[in-house]
């Protein structure tokens, strides 16, 4: 189980200071997939960079399996890394590897297996994202959507308590975003892992997830199983999840009037 | 007048503060990592885990084997042009046979070396910190340490005890070729007779200036993986930032090569 309270966040300093995060409460619970939702910039990224210890919190506190991690180092902070496995977005195979070196990686490094015994179980894996027989190609001679699955198998690698995706589905076709989401389900509800997915793909957020959490602007806006998300009569929720182009979130990133920047410039 | 003379020096005076704020930071961050790659390498071996030596073979068949040729190439050709423009001199104090010596000597204590050292931080220093960056920029190292993996050990130590190696052997290869250049040029060319050239070139050198050239080349390797690996490290952002800092690899870990050359140089000069 992870507990996040009060989490804060903000980058740069002075004039230039962007609050990223801004009291971020959340509970994932045992075996449930929690889902973060949010449009590009709203700070789901940077959720999950707490989650795995790559950022720290500016205050606020992580729960881990009832351990403060959020301040953690070496040791004591690989000890938590070993209860959980990471999909990125990108994929983050080793290049220089094959397919069954970056799936055995981490059962070599951190169990006593023996040889034979990890290459029945890279099969394993492999046979699980559909992927076996692809062991000896290197992650440059594999389309986009296997590295993502590879990915999701070499997270899954040492039969973690915790498994964390960054965009599990971006860029897929439908049939492998299908099979993604089938693997997290099943993972979660057979295999009782806790998920935690951030994304903006909402119909498979909507598929999957037995709780939703939307940040807009490093705010939760909404947070509730999907029908709540569904039926909130929040007018940002529902623009978001139709996907319209008008609505109180402004596409336009700029802070300044289009006009009197136009102005300006003839002036000049 | 007097107002803008004020101000320039005192903007000067930030724009010193803020760069010798940076370089310090840059040393220290240097410091630490050299720190901890000794401390992967040499310390925790004896604490229970061993080094795996696989990656560290690949490694020295990557940044030694493969760097024979260039490294004969250029030191072979050093020890003909050294003779050449020696032999110029020489004759003219009517010491043509001495060649041998002056050849030998200066490749041993100086220039085998040194001029190793440079081809290898311009070969291996380069590559070094390009492929180490894009694994920071590709999220690699990320994955490495959410899966409980110290890059440090994973990426650093296997190529930094292949360089530690490889440097030294390149280097005795290195003064065998450019004597052996020396040599053909000398008793061809020149026309000395062999035998003289090998007495003479004998009695110059010394086991001493291996050793001293040698130990030169330690710290050599020593400079060009962690000035090569602090330059991947530091690496935020995207390809641009790759190929920059590859440049600023190479330039640093050259003059930092000169730089340890001559402190090293003067110490034994002073001390031996």
């Amino acid at each position: 189980m992870i507990e996040i309270n009060h989490l804060r966040k903000s980058f740069g300093e002075g004039d230039k200071k962007i609050v990223v995060l801004d009291d971020f409460n959340a509970k994932m619970e045992k075996g449930q997939i929690t889902s973060i939702i949010g449009g590009s910039g709203s700070g789901k990224s940077t959720v999950l960079k707490h989650l795995i210890g790559a950022y720290t919190p500016d205050s606020g506190e992580i729960w881990i399996d009832g351990e403060e991690v959020s301040l953690l180092k070496g040791e004591a902070a690989n000890s938590v890394r070993k209860k959980f496995g990471i999909m990125f977005q990108s994929g983050a195979l080793f290049n220089s590897l094959t397919v069954e070196d970056n799936v055995a990686l981490p059962m070599r490094e951190h169990t006593e297996l023996n040889e034979s015994t990890i290459q029945i179980m890279v099969k394993m894996k492999l046979e699980m994202v559909g992927l076996r027989g692809a062991e000896h190609l290197k992650p440059s001679q594999i389309s986009g959507g296997m590295v993502k699955r590879i990915a999701l198998a070499r997270a899954i690698a040492l039969d973690p308590k915790i498994v964390f995706y960054d965009e599990p589905s971006a860029g897929l076709d439908p049939i492998s975003i299908g099979v993604i989401d089938k693997l997290i389900m099943d993972l979660s509800h057979k295999m009782g892992i806790t998920s935690v997915v951030v994304t903006h793909e909402i119909p498979s957020a909507m598929r999957i997830s037995d709780k939703i959490i939307m940040l807009f602007k490093g705010i939760i806006i909404a947070s509730g199983s999907p029908d709540e998300i569904r039926n909130s009569d929040d007018p940002r929720v529902q623009q978001f999840i139709e996907g319209s182009p008008d609505g109180p979130i402004p596409f336009s990133k700029s802070q300044t009037d289009y006009g009197e920047e136009l102005k300006e410039m003839s002036q000049v | 007048m007097v107002r803008s003379f004020f101000g320039f020096i005192g903007r000067r005076g930030f724009e010193f503060v803020d760069t010798s704020a940076d370089f310090f930071r840059e040393i220290s961050g240097l410091y630490y990592l050299t720190r901890s790659t000794l401390y992967c390498t040499f310390i925790e071996p004896l604490r229970g885990k061993p080094i795996k030596w696989r990656p560290v073979w690949t490694q020295m068949e990557e940044v030694g084997v493969k760097s024979t040729t260039i490294v004969f190439l250029v030191s072979f050709l050093i020890g003909v042009i050294l003779a050449f423009q020696s032999a110029h001199q020489l004759s003219r104090l009517g010491a043509l046979e001495f060649v041998g010596a002056l050849v030998g000597v200066a490749i041993l204590r100086e220039l085998g070396p040194l001029m190793t050292a440079l081809v290898m931080a311009g070969r291996v220093g380069a590559a070094f910190t390009a492929e180490m960056g894009t694994m920071k920029v590709s999220d690699e190292v990320l994955a490495l340490e959410t899966m409980a993996l110290n890059p440090v050990k994973f990426l650093i130590t296997p190529r930094f005890l292949a360089l530690l190696i490889m440097l030294p052997c390149l280097t005795i290869m290195a003064d065998l070729m450019g004597i052996l250049g020396g040599f053909l040029i000398g008793t061809t060319t020149l026309g000395i007779d062999p035998v003289v050239y090998i007495n003479n070139s004998l009695d110059a050198m010394v086991v001493k200036d291996v050793v001293t050239g040698l130990i030169k080349s330690v710290v050599f390797a020593v400079i060009i993986v962690m000035v090569g690996s602090y330059m991947a490290f530091i690496i935020e952002g995207g390809a641009e930032k790759v190929g920059q800092n590859t440049r600023t690899a190479v330039v640093v870990s050259m003059i930092l090569v000169i730089i340890a050359d001559l402190v090293f140089t003067s110490l034994f000069f002073f001390v031996f």
